[in-house]
């Protein structure tokens, strides 16, 4: 069928979303948060002794607790986000795109519920 | 998926070599994209051997040149040939510029000159730009007030609000920077680019203008405007010495400021 629609009207299509702007700004603040919670991540595993008892002694501390639960968040959240732009980027199809959204938001979560799960598990188990 | 082969009617064949007359000592070689969508064929570039010593300093009067005595089937769009109509913004030696501001001397080796990249092509140099052109109109740009226009005098305007115009006003609509943008190339079914961009943001910081919350609103969407990835290559071609980029992120801070 050939498509006698105005070159305007396929531009505008259905219209602004209205949307986009919390996905941008909570992807730079996730980004901000990761630095400081990145780095100490790094420098405690490098420091700490590689026997389960002192890892888990470790863990059991409220701030590190606290600290740990939200770098998990911060992670897949800001992995959520990103992947959602490169996936908007590449695949064309609408039917496509949605299948891919869906299934790469439900394993950011999945990934991220088991990682707070675990972190509190250590933390408040025996 | 976003598309990163040529389809195979879209390869680019090699073309004709077209000899520089004997005797002629100053040359400078041309490789010039041809194609005829009517034919049939695939796109091919054609070699012209162009005499420097009879031939003006830009890319458009070489082009020009081989047009007027070398090869009449060549087609191309010019007008003012001094950078302010945006007809023969193209691609070449890899970047999008204008052919007419473009010296020939500034390019190393063998000058390339294709078409604007990822858009449909009308015939050799001519790119089909109708969906680019629908994007500026789509960010209506002209002025929008509720106020009525003063009987008696202009919409005034003070020195300070109409330098934040500059650097915006001058856009020339040549498709360099929009054509130049991976994002624009992948998507550009959706996501407005560079160019209609930096307009709508020219009327959203014109002072005299009244719909700038509207106008946000039409831009606020993951395609329109948040397809931009700050890749840079807008500000990077464009041959006026705007940047498109910065008026794209001027805008995100103010829509991150009115939800604040």
């Amino acid at each position: 069928m050939r498509d006698l629609r105005s070159p305007l009207s396929r531009v505008k299509g259905l219209g602004s979303a209205r949307e986009g702007t919390g996905h941008f700004w909570h992807q730079r603040l996730t980004a901000l948060l990761l630095i400081p919670l990145a780095l100490w991540i790094g420098f405690c595993i490098a420091a700490l002794p590689a026997d389960y008892a002192t890892l888990a002694a470790w863990v059991r501390q409220p701030l590190v607790t606290v600290a740990l639960v939200l770098l998990i968040i911060a992670v897949f959240y800001h992995a959520q986000l990103g992947l959602q732009i490169v996936i908007e980027d590449y695949v064309a199809s609408h039917a496509g795109r949605t299948l891919v959204l869906l299934i790469s938001n439900l394993l950011c979560l999945l990934f991220g519920t088991v990682g707070v799960i675990s972190v509190l598990k250590i933390s408040f188990g025996a | 998926m976003a598309e990163f082969t040529l389809p195979a009617n879209s390869v680019i064949k090699p073309g004709k070599l077209f000899k520089a007359a004997a005797g002629v000592t100053n040359i400078k070689r041309f490789v010039v994209y041809r194609y005829d969508p009517g034919s049939g064929e695939n796109p091919y570039t054609d070699t012209y051997e162009v005499d420097m010593d009879s031939c003006g300093p830009m890319v458009l009067d070489a082009l020009l040149k081989i047009k007027d005595e070398m090869d009449a089937t060549l087609s191309l769009r010019r007008s003012c040939r001094e950078g302010i109509c945006g007809s023969c913004s193209m691609n070449i030696d890899g970047g999008n510029t204008l052919a007419c501001t473009q010296s020939i001397a500034s390019i190393k080796g063998d000058v390339k000159v294709y078409p604007l990249p990822h858009q449909p092509v009308v015939k050799d140099l001519v790119s089909d730009l109708t969906n680019f052109y629908a994007q500026y109109a789509s960010v209506e740009p002209w002025m929008k007030t509720d106020t009525a226009t003063p009987p008696d005098r202009e919409r005034l305007q003070s020195r300070e609000d109409r330098e934040k115009l500059d650097g915006l006003y001058e856009c020339i609509l040549c498709a360099c920077c929009s054509t130049s943008c991976p994002s624009y190339w992948w998507n550009s079914d959706r996501y407005l680019g560079p160019a209609a961009l930096l307009n709508a943001y020219r009327w959203i910081v014109d002072s005299r203008d009244e719909a700038a919350g509207e106008r946000l609103d039409e831009l606020e969407d993951p395609f329109k405007l948040y397809r931009c990835h700050t890749i840079m290559n807008c500000t990077k071609v464009c041959p006026k010495g705007l940047n498109p980029a910065k008026a794209i992120a001027e805008t995100k801070k103010l829509m991150v400021q009115r939800k604040i």
